[in-house]
């Protein structure tokens, strides 16, 4: 459905250091930095998948969005959706697409949503008959029935971004693109959208990208992820081998009333407060039943706990693995 | 085609609800009308048959001006197209299946139009009601006046387009904004009417699309221009800026950086 092939992009950043004489000088000359800011993407998304598309500030992930929407040209590469390449056939491609960039609003400002529906509807070229099925769908879904008569910039963001994803799916698209939906949204409305995209995709089989920070939210979501630094593509798997993949060294929590601790090989310990200790297992050394039996020797333990990596942490560590 | 209307629908209401803009306009309007008629019937005192056009021409040439500002000002921008260049909001329009140069005609036209709707009337009926020569007369030539004034505001439109798209290779567009905001007021007629420029200035800026736009319905109102082939000159400039235009926009779309994100 999605197809990747060395795509390239790079942007020319002027460079000048500060000061008047330099300023002055780059009226006449100017310098520029070549930024890559994206140097070899590839991959592959087939139709139904829901995929995690994650890395940190900068590293080309909004960029990649834009050029899957048909926004933004690569330098270079190939980029086929549903048989359509995205910048070449941007009018007919971006009919089976749906967008919500969360940074921007895509209803109109000054009008009640229900408006900007009604113009998404004409633009899209819905029948009235469709639209209506669909838009009581998605209002009783995301439970955005009441707003629709209210002006959008009267609405509270969880609001507001509840109406946005709903306007990126009157035309029923088979793909949408989710860049940080989440961003800035209370718990609730989180959960509330994290679950009407599982559900959408469950449903309607709507493939699904998502761009996010927040790793709840790839957790709740994604089975598939793709980490992209430096401008290209460093990992692709799913949670789970993300976190096989750091699973040698585990970390275990033990209250103890009294004892000693002795460090022996793959046992080490990380922290030490009265009675709580912090004691890291390199379970290639040492597995996992034989570091807590030596430990219940040694300590009289009141509580063990072993520390499950979280999502939040597997990525900062993947982010320093790649030096990203 | 019903994209666009719908288009210029939802732009066309939203405008219509500044009312204090609106009515802060009006005032202004007013103010600026009297004062050139007081300039220009103070010259007239002095020496009537020195001036190309009499004075009730010159007064309904004033008194349209101030109404339909909104509609041929070339100095008026839809300032919602530069920020969407500017901060982003841009991929969102790139992301319908619209062509963005309709879209953003539908837009300013819809923009022009509301603003033009909210203010014109009061000029309009206060000038019907002043005394001659100080007010507006009543027109012979009201159906081209009509037509022309249509093309007079497609073809703003269709220049303004390209300023538009150049905020795509600029990092600001104050700079050109400015510019035409002095060159292209004065060009257009939009300080003193063009008749009473030196004729070698006048013919040169007839040869622009310039010439062809306020100063054409302006005049053709008070039959100061009553040859209907006037049209003629304006659609040629009008289907050339168009043209034009939408090359220029699709060049800027394969080059196009969205900033921010």
């Amino acid at each position: 459905m999605i197809e990747l092939q060395q795509i390239q992009k790079s942007f020319k950043v002027a460079k000048r250091t500060a000061g008047f004489w330099q300023t002055s000088r780059a009226l006449f000359q100017k310098e520029y930095t070549q930024i890559d800011a994206l140097s070899d993407i590839t991959f592959n998304i087939q139709p139904g998948e829901m995929v995690g598309y994650i890395g940190p500030n900068g590293a080309g992930k909004s960029s990649t969005i834009k050029i899957m929407s048909g926004v933004l040209v690569p330098d270079s590469g190939t980029c086929v959706i549903n048989g359509l390449t995205p910048w070449k056939n941007r009018k007919e491609h971006v009919r089976n697409i749906g967008v919500v960039f969360g940074q921007c609003s895509q209803l109109w400002w000054e009008v009640p949503v229900i408006d900007s529906f009604e113009l998404l509807r004409d633009i899209y070229d819905i029948d009235q008959a469709a639209y209506r099925q669909k838009l009581n769908e998605l209002s009783e879904r995301l439970t955005i029935g009441d707003l629709l008569t209210t002006p959008t910039r009267q609405l509270s963001l969880g609001q507001r971004m509840r109406c946005e994803i709903a306007a990126s799916l009157l035309h029923s698209p088979s793909l949408l693109f989710l860049d940080e939906p989440t961003i800035g949204l209370d718990a609730h409305s989180k959960i509330a959208v994290r679950q009407f995209i599982q559900e959408l995709n469950h449903e309607h089989q709507t493939t699904i990208i998502l761009t996010t920070h927040d790793m709840q939210d790839i957790e709740a979501l994604t089975e598939r992820i793709l980490l992209i630094g430096k401008g290209r593509i460093l990992l692709d798997g799913s949670l789970k081998d993300l976190k096989q993949r750091q699973q040698d060294h585990t970390q275990i929590v033990i209250e103890a009333v009294h004892g000693n601790f002795q460090a022996q090989a793959g046992l080490t310990l990380l922290e030490q407060t009265a009675g709580h200790y912090l004691v890291e297992v390199d379970t290639q050394q040492l597995s996992l039943a034989k570091a807590i039996e030596s430990l219940a020797k040694q300590l009289e333990v009141t509580s063990l706990t072993v520390k499950q990596p979280t999502a939040e942490e597997l990525v900062v560590n993947l982010y320093q693995e790649f030096e990203i | 085609m019903k994209a666009y209307l719908s288009i210029f629908r939802v732009h066309f209401i939203s405008v219509l609800q500044y009312r204090s803009a609106a009515f802060a306009g009006i005032l202004t309007q007013f103010a600026w009308g009297f004062m050139l008629v007081l300039m220009f019937k103070a010259f007239y005192q002095s020496n009537p048959s020195a001036f190309p056009m009499g004075l009730s021409q010159v007064t309904d040439y004033i008194w349209l001006q101030q109404a339909f500002l909104n509609l041929f000002a070339v100095w008026i921008f839809d300032h919602s197209i530069f920020t969407s260049v500017t901060d982003g909001q841009i991929a969102y329009e790139l992301v319908r299946p619209l062509s963005l140069y309709k879209h953003w005609f539908a837009k300013t036209l819809a923009f022009r139009s509301a603003r033009t709707l909210l203010r014109c009337f009061p000029p309009l009926i206060v000038a019907l009601f002043l005394p001659e020569p100080y007010g507006l007369s009543i027109s012979q030539h009201l159906p081209l006046f009509l037509l022309t004034m249509l093309l007079s505001t497609c073809l703003v439109i269709a220049f303004l387009m390209l300023i538009y798209i150049s905020t795509f290779y600029l990092l600001s567009s104050t700079g050109i904004r400015t510019l035409v905001m002095t060159i292209g007021d004065f060009l257009t007629g939009g300080i003193i009417p063009l008749p009473f420029l030196p004729h070698s200035i006048q013919h040169v800026i007839e040869l622009t699309p310039f010439g062809l736009m306020q100063n054409v319905p302006l005049r053709v109102y008070s039959g100061d221009i009553k040859e209907w082939t006037i049209i003629f000159p304006q659609l040629f400039w009008l289907i050339l800026l168009i043209v034009f235009g939408q090359l220029f926009m699709k060049n800027a779309l394969t080059r196009v950086v969205i900033q921010g994100g």
